[in-house]
């Protein structure tokens, strides 16, 4: 993964496959403390203690199509490269969280990269999903879910295009102003 | 500095799309669009399907095509990522692989446009005798 925003895309994807309606996404700036958090939180199938103690394991994955699953140890893998911790905590029929810790300043934290297009992709895409996404920074608080979104939509969907033009907008704007990092 | 865009914005966006959108939804039912899934799972997105769809999304809108571009999981062709399957209305659907930006325009161009097949088909959609 070449920046932040894919394993956050990629994460997503893990809850939207447990059949999450809730999904919040989380990320916070925390310079002064040189930490930088990603939190992903859902209310799907979750896991039970045996599945969740192999989530993480590159060679064990719920797929049929194939017989790897990289994405949590990816994750887990950058985050411990780059100073940080990595950890998941999940029970059946709850749902899932999961917490991945970078040293701020740390040489190998990958870049935040297009998480107006990761956020984009998961928006259009969102249906009966209810995604809501939070940037925490000392420079303030940006936060938007889909819920809030599409009652002001009125049931025009989301990837309209025109829709979508100014979505993207107004969330680059918007992040513009709260974030710290590239 | 440029005033900060809120989402009650959007209400006019919403008006102002209300009326094309009943044009379009009369016009034409989603199966008789074209449809594109996309890969994205983690073989997909870490060989780059995210710019890929955006690429998809944004040419086809840009050529006034109508297309259903959407997202799946893994199809099991992880050594060729990225990888779409495109569904021309009546037709078979098709899987393509190693679809970067050019592969992508090609299959707009061609495949789309003109329905002439181009090169980097996965061989998917053949049946066996027990089907």
């Amino acid at each position: 993964m070449k920046d932040l925003s894919m394993h956050i895309l990629d994460i997503a994807q893990n809850s939207i496959r447990a059949k999450a309606s809730q999904i919040c996404i989380e990320i916070e700036e925390k310079p002064d403390a040189d930490q930088f958090i990603i939190r992903i939180d859902d209310d799907g199938c979750g896991m039970d203690a045996e599945e969740l103690a192999k989530a993480i394991d590159p060679f064990y994955t719920s797929r049929t199509t194939r017989k790897v699953g990289l994405g949590l140890s990816l994750l887990k893998q950058n985050a411990e490269n780059a100073g940080g911790s990595f950890s998941i905590h999940s029970e059946k029929n709850k749902g899932t969280q999961l917490t991945a810790a970078f040293s701020f300043s740390h040489i190998d934290r990958p870049v935040l990269g297009d998480i107006v297009g990761t956020l984009m992709i998961l928006f259009s895409s969102s249906g009966e999903i209810n995604f809501e996404y939070r940037h925490k920074t000392p420079s303030g608080e940006f936060s938007v879910n889909t819920s809030e979104i599409n009652e002001m939509l009125d049931g025009i969907p989301i990837r309209t295009p025109e829709v979508r033009k100014f979505l993207t907008d107004y969330l680059s704007a918007n992040l513009e102003q709260v974030q710290i990092s590239e | 500095m440029t005033k900060i865009k809120t989402l009650a914005d959007l209400k006019r966006i919403r008006d102002e799309v209300q009326s094309k959108i009943k044009l379009r939804e009369q016009g034409d039912k989603p199966d008789k669009l074209v449809q594109i899934k996309v890969s994205m799972a983690t073989c997909g997105i870490a060989s780059g399907a995210k710019e890929t769809m955006t690429y998809l999304i944004d040419e086809l809108e840009h050529q006034g095509i109508d297309a259903v571009v959407t997202q799946t999981g893994c199809m099991g062709y992880c050594f060729a990522e990225p990888t779409i399957e495109l569904t021309i209305p009546g037709k078979e659907p098709v899987v393509y692989g190693h679809v970067g930006k050019e592969k992508a325009l090609e299959i707009i161009e061609k495949h789309i446009k003109l329905g002439e097949m181009v090169d980097g088909i996965i061989p998917v959609s053949y049946k066996t005798i027990d089907e």
